[in-house]
């Protein structure tokens, strides 16, 4: 599967766009990666390589700050991101059992997507939203005092 | 917007401010809702959505202000209602299904929906 | 019980949120516009006095007067530090080297915390105005605000807001007709929770790996970019325009002789009114947790607060008179921390409340330097261990003997206090770390290595939902026939628990 996606090839046009914004900023692979990736979801090894060879910046480093932050991902990911916050709160509030339930019933492991690549399920920390808790955030939105099954009938609902 | 380039500047328009508000809470009734993160993880954007399908229906004008979070995590989504001359008078968990009965007894009728209020926000705050 | 957000029932007057248990002990500095005000538009800032601080300090006061007053206020660092903020000014103010940078720490990453994104979303013209006064002062034009990327509304609102203080010429050059000017970008975080360290949040703006360094050369003398900096956390920004405006004795008249002014928490956990509050220090835990949060719901004991978060520590049952303070939660055996405070019941065990936090704290260790990263990681297998009931004597002793080489050698307050927890709940908690070694017990029927779920032979109606909703396919037995859990299959996941509408599943 990761050979076919470093094959595969992709339209650089936007990202080029996106380092021309940047090319007066100080320091800006953060928010470069940042764009990058709403662009194609996640980091793919060829788009960083155009981005080191753009910014005559070397891979290594590039891969060492991609690799540092939690929100890059170096994997392609599914259509809808589950997070499950594991804040304190929602923690004591059983946040690990909606995992364990979208994990049986939508065969979407944590960190990992289900194989048709839908969802994509991520336990996160703290989202801030703890007088909700358990949270769960699927794309943007934010569901509070989540049911397990309540939770799973939804996002099955998502097309 | 010019520029404010002096503090007399700035005091001016603070007056012209206050004045506004105070003309705009006399001739309004204002509606403020709760809009932080939490306040919409609890639904505040479901609720604004039938406070303004439920006063479009009545044909009632309200001034409706999305303000952040006042604290009380647990009464989210809350709603604050001020009539012209009233204290603003704040709802807590106001799911869209409370919100014909808070406009029919407190914006019409001038009665607020005692069992669903939580407090009114003091005058000083 | 008195419900603090529930009016007492009085059908002719309402009462005011002063009258409301909840509010009544709070003072509001920081939060004073949060929740009041449109934070999206800058005029019902000002109609309540906003920039109005920012002006007396630009044309009335020079930087050295603005650096006094904020000393003699003694406001200590909101982050958790609780270094006085107008000596870390005076510091950058000194520095000779040029350009200088004001920093705002808005990279709250405490599991539990919301305190800084609330006054973000509520109020950010109150951080920008505390901003460019500092900026004044020290000495600087152009500031940062390090904010965490999973507070998209709070970025929202900052762009607006600082937009909107752009055009009404409160940053810009020549700020109300003076020499001074002074903007400010935002930089988004992007998921590193070490980036709330001052050094490691400014390589992150840098656009480096966000590791710490070792400190001296301290932010003030060599920052961003290795020029003079100051950094400071969203609540010190935000509290700093009301100190310029009602002046330093009025700030200190509040709170504590050592802790003057307020303590904005995030009351979290297993408490009634969960909430963000706002209160002199000085209130004691017991004022916190009782009167404003309404104690502990479902007639449940109180166990343990933990405030300080993931870096902090939690205090027992005897520690609830306790006042707030800075230097009373550390005498106690926690710390102040940012904000986060979270209230624990019975139900929780100790034990994995420690690992819980020591797991996020080692996970995010940058691995920089070894006793963080090594420590961090051998503190919790011997966690683990003593939660699945493989713990041995001398696993106590281990515990402490790394977390003192944690607490000295670590290059970070990320490592430093990474054993915090653990070594606050041995030291009030350690009976139940003894149950969990000695007896193979946990006393709050939480570790799933010392438990056994079990069917109530009495309760069990043979109706096969919690056999069909067991994900690890342990339980067996035929329709209205007691059911059986194979323990050697069962992941103690709880998911019969909740399930079983008899409350025939117990735990043992």
């Amino acid at each position: 599967m990761s050979e076919t996606l470093e094959e595969q090839t992709f339209d650089l046009i936007p990202l080029l766009a996106i380092l021309e914004e940047y090319k007066n900023q100080k320091g800006a692979i953060i928010p470069i990666l940042q764009r990058t990736q709403e662009i194609y979801g996640y980091l793919p090894k060829p788009v960083l390589k155009e981005i080191s060879k753009r910014l005559r910046i070397p891979i290594s480093r590039i891969q060492g700050v991609a690799t540092f932050y939690a929100q890059f991902h170096l994997k392609r990911r599914g259509r809808h991101l589950i997070r499950v916050c594991d804040g304190t709160a929602c923690h004591v509030k059983g946040a690990m059992k909606t995992v364990d339930v979208i994990h049986e019933q939508l065969q979407t492991p944590p960190n990992g997507s289900s194989p048709d690549y839908k969802y994509s399920l991520e336990i996160v920390y703290c989202l801030g939203s703890c007088g909700l808790a358990p949270v769960v955030v699927v794309d943007d939105k934010v569901y509070g005092q989540t049911e397990p099954d309540k939770l799973v009938r939804q996002l099955k609902r998502l097309e | 917007m010019t520029k404010i380039s002096s503090v007399e500047e700035l005091r001016a328009f603070q007056q012209q401010q206050q004045l506004l508000r105070k003309q705009t809470l006399q001739e309004n009734v204002m509606i403020y809702i709760g809009a932080g993160t939490c306040g919409l993880a609890a639904g505040a954007a479901e609720t604004l959505e039938q406070i303004e399908l439920e006063l479009r229906k009545r044909n009632i004008t309200a001034q409706i202000t999305t303000v952040g979070c006042i604290g009380m995590c647990v009464r989210e989504p809350l709603v604050d209602i001020q009539l012209p001359h009233q204290p603003r008078i704040t709802y807590g968990n106001v799911k869209p299904e409370m919100v014909a009965r808070i406009i029919d007894e407190h914006i019409i009728g001038g009665k607020p929906v005692l069992e669903w209020v939580v407090g009114v926000v003091p005058q000083d705050w | 019980m008195e419900s603090p957000v529930q009016p007492q029932p009085n059908p002719l007057t309402i009462p005011s949120y002063t009258d409301l248990p909840f509010y009544r002990k709070q003072v509001r500095i920081a939060l004073r516009n949060c929740g009041i005000i449109n934070p999206e538009r800058i005029e019902e800032y000002i109609e309540r006095g906003g920039y109005l601080a920012l002006a007396k300090a630009v044309t009335e006061m020079t930087p050295d007067e603005v650096i006094g007053v904020m000393k003699d206020s003694k406001l200590r660092g909101r982050g958790g530090a609780g270094f006085v903020t107008g000596i870390k000014w005076e510091f950058a103010r000194r520095s000779p080297a040029k350009p200088k940078y004001v920093i705002c720490n808005a990279d709250e990453g405490d599991p539990g915390a919301f305190m800084d994104r609330s006054i973000l979303e509520g109020d950010p013209h109150s951080v920008i105005e505390g901003m460019a006064i500092a900026a004044y002062a020290i000495g600087s034009e152009e500031g940062y605000i390090y904010c965490r990327a999973e507070y998209p509304l709070a970025i929202a609102h900052l762009k607006i807001a600082i937009q909107q203080a752009r055009e009404f010429g409160f940053l810009g050059k020549n700020i109300f007709g003076t020499n001074f000017s002074f903007d400010l970008y935002i930089k988004e975080g992007a998921g590193a929770f070490v980036c709330g360290e001052e050094t490691a949040l400014m390589a992150s703006i840098e656009g480096r790996r966000g590791e710490p360094r070792p400190r001296p050369p301290f932010p003030a003398v060599s920052g961003l970019w290795n020029k003079p900096s100051n950094v400071n956390n969203v609540k010190s920004y935000a509290m700093t325009p009301q100190i310029i405006l009602n002046g330093a004795e009025w700030f200190a008249s509040i709170g504590t002789e050592s802790s003057p002014g307020t303590a904005i928490f995030a009351l979290t956990g297993k408490i009634n009114h969960t909430g963000l509050i706002e209160v002199p220090m000085g209130t004691t835990l017991r004022e916190i947790i009782y009167d404003i949060g309404g104690g502990i719901p479902g007639g449940k004991q109180f166990k343990a607060v933990q405030t300080g978060g993931p870096l902090g520590g939690c205090l027992p049952a005897e520690a609830l008179d306790t006042p707030v303070d800075f230097d009373s939660l550390v005498q106690a055996g926690a710390t102040m921390g940012s904000g986060g405070m979270i209230v624990v019941d019975e139900d929780t065990c100790m034990v994995e409340f420690a690992k819980y936090f020591l797991t996020f704290a080692s996970a995010e260790s940058c691995g920089k330097c070894v006793p963080c990263r090594i420590g961090g990681r051998r503190l919790l297998e011997v966690l683990t261990r003593i939660g699945n009931g493989e713990g041995k004597p001398e696993d106590l002793d281990e515990i402490e003997y790394i977390s003192r080489n944690m607490k000295e050698a670590s290059l970070c307050a990320l490592g430093q206090l990474t054993p915090g927890p653990v070594m606050a709940s041995l030291r009030f908690f350690r009976s139940e770390y003894e149950a969990h070694i000695y007896d193979k017990k946990c006393p709050a029927k939480v570790c799933r290595g010392l438990i056994t779920y079990k069917v109530i032979e009495e309760n069990c109606t043979g109706c096969m939902v919690c056999k069909r909703n067991c994900p690890a396919g342990a339980i067996s037995g035929e329709k209205r026939q007691v059911h059986y859990i194979d323990p050697n299959i069962c992941e103690r996941c709880g998911i019969c628990i909740e399930v079983c509408k008899f409350d025939a599943i117990m735990i043992e």
